[in-house]
């Protein structure tokens, strides 16, 4: 095939192209991987019942912060990431920084606790739960936002899997935060933390398989 | 560079806007952006002219495709040697050779000499198409080889406009990885 053939081919009847194309995608995947993993935590667990008392509502919303930052940033980088070249414009270093400031509001937490405290502040009474829980809801959320992303043309495969994980790990452990009642710092930092970054890993190693073009 | 980055992005615009013209010119200066590029990295590697070519096309149908992917508020040429560089290391990865043997890393050094002499790619593009579903191997043979308006393609088919724009542009999309596949020696 001569390269002018096929110029003239994609040439003839070109159609304006819709700018708002790839955003709207991804805004609609991103939103009902966030449907999917709300109303599958609701399903399944329901609100935490305590939540008449203060502190709940305060260590929930405490939770919800930590956990909607990393799902901000993440679609962010999502939106960067999905045209060619955008990967130049990601730092590892911000997508660490809500992992970051948890994990030291943990150390700071523990550090000020008796010893004989830590057991529980880091195991806290379902951390079992939330280790299964939190991947698990993610599986569907994680498909959504790789079906939008599969729309664009990610030119950094394992960056924008990466970012595809992160918005799901996110999302799952936003819903599963409506339901938990774990509330230490410490749990949140090693629990949370360590079931999102693995959501991301996941993504990563998945990525470029899933958004080859 | 830069002169060409304003009277690229201009033509880029132009053609996001539905402009055939500023389309074709953007490819055909593109094309020989591309082949520069290509000719360049694979020289190293002792390949041949067509192979070259052959992600020249693939480049060219990615742009095609995916160019609502290009943010009209930033340059153009950093997106399209994105594209070229994506696109020749997906190669490298499906013809194990390595990043070495082309010298990737000096990329962005050398200025991809412009082009045009023997541009034909070992691809077939009659047989590529019959590999495409029906109706997307309709849709992109009346609108963009016979050049039938989408309306007219439309009433040909008896299916929607949006039908047809569908699959042409998702008939494009699968040519394109028909490419890839066939590209793999």
């Amino acid at each position: 095939m001569k390269t002018d053939d096929l110029i003239t081919m994609l040439s003839t009847q070109v159609e304006p192209v819709d700018r708002n194309r790839m955003g709207r995608s991804l805004a609609l995947g991103v939103a009902f991987a966030a449907a999917v993993a709300a109303l599958a935590t609701l399903a399944t667990f329901g609100v935490r019942s305590d939540l008449d008392h203060v502190h709940s509502l305060t260590y929930m919303i405490g939770k919800l912060t930590f956990t909607l930052t990393v799902v901000v940033i993440a679609t962010i980088y999502l939106l960067r990431l999905a045209r060619p070249g955008g990967e130049r414009e990601t730092s590892l270093l911000v997508l660490a920084a809500p992992f970051l400031a948890v994990m030291m509001l943990g150390a700071l937490t523990l550090s000020t606790a008796p010893r004989s405290h830590w057991d529980h502040a880091v195991l806290g009474t379902h951390w079992i739960e939330c280790i299964i829980s939190i991947p698990l809801i993610a599986v569907v959320p994680f498909a959504l936002t790789i079906w939008a992303m599969r729309h664009a043309m990610p030119t950094d495969l394992r960056r924008a899997g990466a970012a595809a994980g992160l918005v799901a790990g996110g999302l799952s452990a936003t819903g599963y935060a409506l339901h938990c009642i774990d509330d230490s710092m410490p749990f949140v930092a090693l629990w949370y933390g360590a079931t999102i970054a693995l959501c991301a890993v996941t993504g990563a190693l998945l990525g470029p398989r899933l958004l080859r073009w | 560079m830069t002169a060409n980055e304003t009277e690229l992005k201009a033509l880029m615009l132009a053609s996001l806007a539905g402009d055939g013209r500023s389309h074709h010119e953007l490819l055909v200066r593109l094309s020989g952006y591309l082949r520069g590029f290509y000719r360049g990295r694979l020289s190293h590697t002792g390949r041949s002219v067509s192979e070259a070519e052959d992600l020249v096309q693939e480049a060219l149908m990615a742009i095609h495709t995916g160019r609502h992917t290009y943010d009209q508020a930033a340059p153009l040429m950093p997106w399209v040697h994105a594209i070229a560089r994506y696109k020749l290391l997906d190669y490298l990865r499906r013809t194990r050779l390595t990043v070495t043997d082309v010298g990737l890393d000096h990329a962005e050094d050398i200025t991809a000499v412009d082009d045009h002499a023997g541009a034909e790619s070992a691809f077939d593009l009659g047989r590529l198409l019959a590999r495409l579903p029906e109706r997307m191997r309709r849709a992109i043979e009346l609108v963009k080889i016979e050049g039938l308006s989408v309306a007219e393609a439309a009433a040909r088919c008896g299916a929607s406009e949006s039908a047809i724009k569908v699959n042409i542009h998702r008939g494009l999309k699968a040519l394109g990885m028909e490419i890839a596949r066939e590209g793999k020696p």
